[in-house]
């Protein structure tokens, strides 16, 4: 299996923070990785690095064998990485189809506008918003909003998806839905890093899982490990039992 | 014109400016060609600023500095060289793009508040270098031989030729906001004015867009300026770089409807029409400017998506041809 990502060393201050400390991961393609941690952990912050939002002070970040460390965001998405936002952030005056469009055409393939719209057709119906495909983005409710992120990112045909919290703030069966889309995008061979913090999904979709704790990478490994990690269990849940209770929530 | 739905936004713009070209030329009548004159003036400068700030969404305050820039350097060369006044507007549009390009890549990266205080500042420091620039004439400007209207057939003639090239421009300035407007380019610039940063995540490349978009917007400015100088037959700072018709410029947009390409017809004519009110009555001809900033306030604040946006946003089936 190649490693389409790699993430060397990777650590990020802001003023006196260490938000990331070393953080190294070798990600193969298909795979879907889970990255998980209390809040402040430093998750979003990771995205941001691997993304190109802010370049990390030490440590490299490879993507398909290119150091893409200090490059741009917009370089990083025209290579093929896209991303959605754990707080969502729609074209609000253009519509649903405009939106996934700008992924289409801006994205790795550097579509033109009549490619980029049969592309948003396609995945519009694929996430399940093709009868909203002539609203207004501002006008979609929170899981939709969710969803035209997705399918911007997914638009663009990318080699590597970022997740940020795609699930916070769907009900249960709008999560069960989403999962469901998650692991349709990784059949298509799309490899996925996913923030998330419904436990029960991201031990079910991820083959491996980095937990995160005050930007220090605490454990790696299969959900099983991670589950029975008891480093994770101490640091990140506090209460070994509790690990067992947010496995059986819905 | 494989998909001529999507140039159907253009018609209407189209014929609502045929319409006002025509006007005069029909009545034969010098001063209607006047009034004509001035208004597809602001048309075209008011949809040369609606590329940035409509479908950018940068407000620039000191636009007019494009219009007085190139409409020096133009002037200059028709005037003290011995050009054409085609390669008077040729060479005062580059001048006004080379401008804009040049700054764009300084004050661009400023959002807001500050890249507006930014335009202001720009076309304050531009007046300022002009008034102490020998070259053209410092204070006093320059003022065009009148021999320079002899290849044209005479005083009369050239104005007369004058009317018709600003036709074109105003036709020129449509058509490349309708362009931009339907591109890939064009969505690139929409994205930004909606959320920049999410822009730059989906690939639009964000510094080098709105350095382009604030070029096209510059260079139609530039050529009108040359024109229309050449038409006064003078130029001197203050008539050049008026703060207040930047001013004006906006309220056109932000009246007719910003991000769309007949908003800014719209607009420019109705503010024209109420200008030319409010100057010929006793009771408003003195604080005629203070009318257009109640204006302004009262669009923000009611109506922020303009005369156009708002039908938009109410007749949802009015969308394919007003664009």
């Amino acid at each position: 299996m190649t490693v389409l990502l790699s993430v060397q060393g990777v650590t990020k201050r802001f003023g006196g923070l260490q938000a990331l400390t070393h953080v190294t991961f070798d990600l193969p393609e298909g795979q879907i990785l889970g990255l998980i941690g209390p809040n402040g952990a430093g998750k979003t912050t990771l995205f941001n690095a691997i993304n190109g939002i802010y370049p990390p002070e030490e440590g490299r970040i490879i993507f398909r064998e290119k150091d893409v460390t200090t490059l741009k965001t917009y370089d990083h998405a025209r290579m093929g990485m896209a991303r959605t936002h754990q707080i969502v952030q729609p074209l609000n005056d253009l519509t649903v189809r405009e939106n996934v469009m700008v992924g289409a055409c801006f994205g790795r393939e550097n579509q033109n506008l009549g490619h980029a719209a049969d592309s948003a057709a396609e995945v519009l119906a694929f996430v399940g918003l093709s009868a909203r495909a002539d609203q207004l983005a501002g006008s979609l409710n929170v899981a939709q909003k969710k969803r035209l992120e997705m399918a911007r990112a997914l638009a663009a045909h990318p080699y590597l998806l970022l997740l940020d919290e795609v699930l916070a703030g769907l009900n249960s069966s709008e999560i069960g839905n989403m999962v469901e889309t998650v692991k349709k995008i990784r059949e298509r061979g799309i490899t996925i890093i996913m923030i998330e913090h419904v436990m029960k999904a991201v031990m079910n979709v991820s083959d491996r899982i980095i937990v995160l704790d005050y930007g220090q990478q605490i454990a790696e490994g299969t959900p099983e490990e991670i589950s029975n990690n008891e480093k994770v269990i101490e640091a990140y849940l506090g209460d070994p039992k509790l690990a067992e209770r947010l496995l059986q929530e819905d | 014109m494989k998909n001529w739905r999507t140039h159907l936004g253009l018609f209407l713009p189209l014929l609502a400016v045929a319409g006002i070209v025509l006007w005069p030329v029909i009545t034969e009548n010098v001063s209607s060609r006047e009034s004509a004159f001035t208004i597809l003036k602001a048309i075209a400068l008011a949809s040369s600023l609606n590329i940035l700030l409509g479908y950018t969404g940068y407000v620039s305050f000191g636009h007019i500095v494009f219009y007085g820039f190139g409409g020096y350097v133009g002037l200059y060369f028709v005037n003290e060289q011995g050009w054409s006044i085609w390669a008077g507007m040729l060479v005062g549009g580059i001048a006004s793009g080379l401008l804009a390009f040049l700054l764009g890549k300084a004050i661009l990266r400023l959002r807001g508040a500050y890249f507006a205080l930014a335009t202001i500042g720009i076309n304050e420091a531009m007046r300022a270098f002009i008034n102490n620039f020998d070259l053209f004439g410092g204070p006093i400007g320059m003022t065009l031989n009148f021999s320079v209207y002899k290849a044209y057939g005479g005083a009369a003639k050239a104005l007369g030729m004058s009317f018709y090239i600003m036709a074109g421009l105003t036709f020129a300035a449509l058509i490349i906001s309708h362009f931009v407007r339907t591109s890939k380019f064009g969505l690139g610039l929409q994205a930004i004015r909606e959320n920049e940063d999410a822009a730059e995540v989906m690939g639009v490349v964000a510094p080098s867009a709105k350095t382009w978009a604030y070029v096209l917007s510059a260079i139609i400015p530039g050529m009108v300026g040359v024109l229309f100088f050449f038409k006064n037959g003078n130029v001197e700072p203050h008539v050049a770089f008026p703060l207040h018709s930047s001013i004006e410029l906006l309220v056109m947009v932000m009246l007719g409807g910003q991000g769309t390409v007949l908003g800014p017809i719209l607009g420019a004519f109705a503010y024209q029409g109420m200008r030319g009110y409010l100057v010929t009555s006793d009771i408003f001809k003195d604080i005629q400017l203070s009318v257009s900033g109640v204006v302004l306030l009262l669009i923000v604040l009611f109506i922020p998506t303009g005369a156009i946006g708002w039908l938009r946003h109410r007749v949802p089936p009015l969308r394919r041809v007003l664009a």
